[in-house]
């Protein structure tokens, strides 16, 4: 019989990194992540890996660089204010082509905000997040098991694109306990990793670097770089349908808010409404496609966030023109409740 | 004929770019003499700190990593952990690392990182264009402080060698100058100890080299040279400022 354990968000996705073979871990203690670095000061030592306490945020993503440098699977994680922190260090990850997973328990915001969940930093993970023309692959999870499932696929995701991958994930999947299947590792075939630095010992010299200075060498490398984003738009893209067949209106969420909606759903199919619901999984690259697919047979659409207004946007670029998409944004306090949803279900339906 | 002078096996066979009279040549002389001195040439891995030391990778015929401005001696943290018994040196500049970069060397100093670091202390920002950097001297002028820096408007010039030796972390704290060939000696012994030290798990290892930058600073060679020993001597003493003896120190 499977193994189950009653976890926490935080703890589960920790326990994931190190089982997908992570073994250096930067951290700079920020509310609602702490237990992810406190996990890894306790486990890291146990199965010889490293954790260091770093000074601040920016030297963790710079720390992440190094062991990621030396050929090391390697994470940080922090919440919004500190994860603005890193986007210099993201972005040379980027530049360098080098792997690494950041985490990001979203906490609310502009600012230091407040410790709730929220959804306000979906423009800053999808867009790059820091300077220059890139992006990272972005996992939304929305259960305890997809924080532990979603951490194991990312260090791979890393590795096989030579790319930063952001987990995104929010105060309550960080913080709530629900019981998981603590399902083993099962890597993905990768290439290998000729590139690392390890000492110019019977090779060349290798070298990492974003700096690039001689004429036209820039854009070669940014073409490069957009031929890895187009390439991860094709193989990496991975979302659910809920109830979609013959669907009237469907609801557009990822993370705590489609959590929430798979209830609220339940609450609208009781009352007769044919609702479904479509998750993004993978934000970065977001399914422009199937959201296209399915636009083609449903013509309304309800993007739920805890913001006031991001991933709909992605929605309403992916839909067939003649597609109708609304919008509820409920900004951090509290995550929506689903009756609360259901009423504005029955606005748009 | 027997050759008794020539190119460290750690540089490449390449012309530098640097500017005449730039001290950063012969410091990676130093740092390449140190490297092959001690046979480590293909188990080190060097870290290109922002400026004109980014180049590194073009004339150190070994593994280089270039961190964002500032942030070396994390990347070498990050290195060293994973690679305990690879050598690792930054390299930075004093605006790199005595200005955005001082947490990071602060910390890494700290926490005893078995690193090298060579820091390369010219009183100017020299790529951007000779703006004034946190060791800039008092009246120094630069394109950001035209009429001399000024302690009530700017501050001091920092002495990092000094205060890095106040760390507990620090096993080996050093400034040299490379003006005269006497200084050039005692800076090749500085850096060499510096590598040997990590060789011999040790710690933390610092070199502050007071280096010239005649295009920035509006001189020639000879009379940058003359400048770094009337006015940076006096205000950067020379000296070892911490060395400890043996690893039960630690």
């Amino acid at each position: 019989m499977e193994k189950r354990l009653f976890l926490k968000g935080n703890e589960s996705l920790a326990m994931g990194a190190i089982k997908a073979g992570c073994r250096y871990y930067f951290g700079y203690p920020i509310t609602p992540q702490n237990d992810i670095p406190e996990y890894f000061s306790r486990h890291m030592a146990q199965v010889e890996g490293c954790f260091i306490q770093a000074e601040s945020e920016v030297a963790s993503i710079n720390m992440l660089l190094g062991a990621a440098a030396a050929g090391a699977r390697a994470m940080t994680s922090s919440s919004s204010p500190g994860i603005s922190l890193m986007q210099e260090g993201i972005s040379y990850l980027a530049g360098s082509e080098l792997p690494g997973v950041i985490v990001n328990v979203n906490r609310s915001g502009p600012g230091l905000g407040g410790i709730s969940a929220s959804q306000g930093d979906y423009f800053q993970a999808t867009r790059g997040g820091g300077h220059g023309d890139y992006r990272t692959i972005v996992l939304a999870p929305h259960s305890v098991q997809e924080m532990h499932d979603l951490a194991l696929l990312a260090f791979d995701l890393a590795d096989k694109y030579r790319n930063p991958v952001v987990i995104l994930a929010d105060a309550v999947l960080g913080q709530m306990q629900e019981t998981m299947v603590d399902r083993p590792y099962q890597p993905l075939p990768l290439p290998p990793k000729d590139w690392i630095l390890t000492g110019a010992c019977g090779r060349k010299p290798n070298l990492l670097k974003s700096l690039y200075l001689k004429e036209g060498e820039m854009e070669k490398h940014n073409w490069k770089l957009f031929a890895k984003y187009q390439r991860m738009k094709k193989e990496e893209v991975r979302y659910e349908l809920a109830l979609t067949e013959e669907a009237e209106l469907v609801i557009a969420a990822y993370g705590t808010t489609a959590r929430v909606s798979k209830t609220a759903l339940r609450l609208a199919r009781a009352a007769g409404m044919k609702v479904g619901l479509f998750r993004p999984l993978t934000l970065f690259p977001f399914p422009e496609e199937a959201m296209l697919r399915l636009s083609r047979g449903v013509k309304r659409f309800l993007a739920i966030e805890m913001n006031t207004g991001q991933m709909v946007e992605d929605v309403k670029l992916s839909v067939a023109r003649d597609a109708e998409v609304f919008f509820y944004g409920h900004p951090p306090g509290s995550p929506p409740d689903p009756e609360e949803l259901l009423e504005e279900i029955k606005k748009v339906y | 004929m027997q050759q008794v002078f020539k190119r460290p096996q750690s540089l490449k066979n390449v012309p530098f770019h640097f500017c005449p009279g730039c001290h950063h040549g012969l410091i990676h002389r130093l740092v390449g003499e140190a490297i092959d001195y001690f046979n480590l040439r293909e188990r080190t891995i060097g870290v290109a700190g922002v400026g004109c030391s980014v180049f590194v990778y073009e004339y150190f015929d070994i593994d280089v990593a270039e961190a964002p401005h500032g942030r070396a001696p994390a990347v070498a943290t990050g290195l060293k952990r994973v690679l305990p018994d690879r050598i690792i040196f930054t390299y930075q500049g004093d605006g790199d690392l005595a200005s955005i970069g001082m947490s990071e060397i602060v910390h890494t100093a700290n926490r005893g990182e078995n690193i090298t670091v060579i820091f390369v202390n010219n009183t100017v920002y020299g790529m951007t264009g000779g703006q004034m950097a946190p060791t800039t001297i008092l009246g120094q002028q630069t394109t950001t402080s035209p009429y001399g820096r000024d302690f009530r408007q700017d501050g001091y010039p920092i002495r990092m060698a000094e205060m890095l030796a106040t760390l507990e972390g620090t096993s080996f704290c050093v400034r040299v100058a490379l003006n005269t060939p006497a200084n050039l000696m005692k800076a090749k012994k500085a850096v060499r100890r510096a590598f040997e030290m990590q060789v011999n798990n040790m710690g933390f290892s610092f070199v502050e080299l007071l280096s010239s930058c005649p295009t920035n600073w509006g001189m020639n060679s000879l009379k940058a040279h003359e400048r770094v020993a009337k006015e940076l001597i006096p205000y950067f003493p020379l000296g070892i400022f911490k060395e400890r003896k043996a690893t039960e120190e630690l």
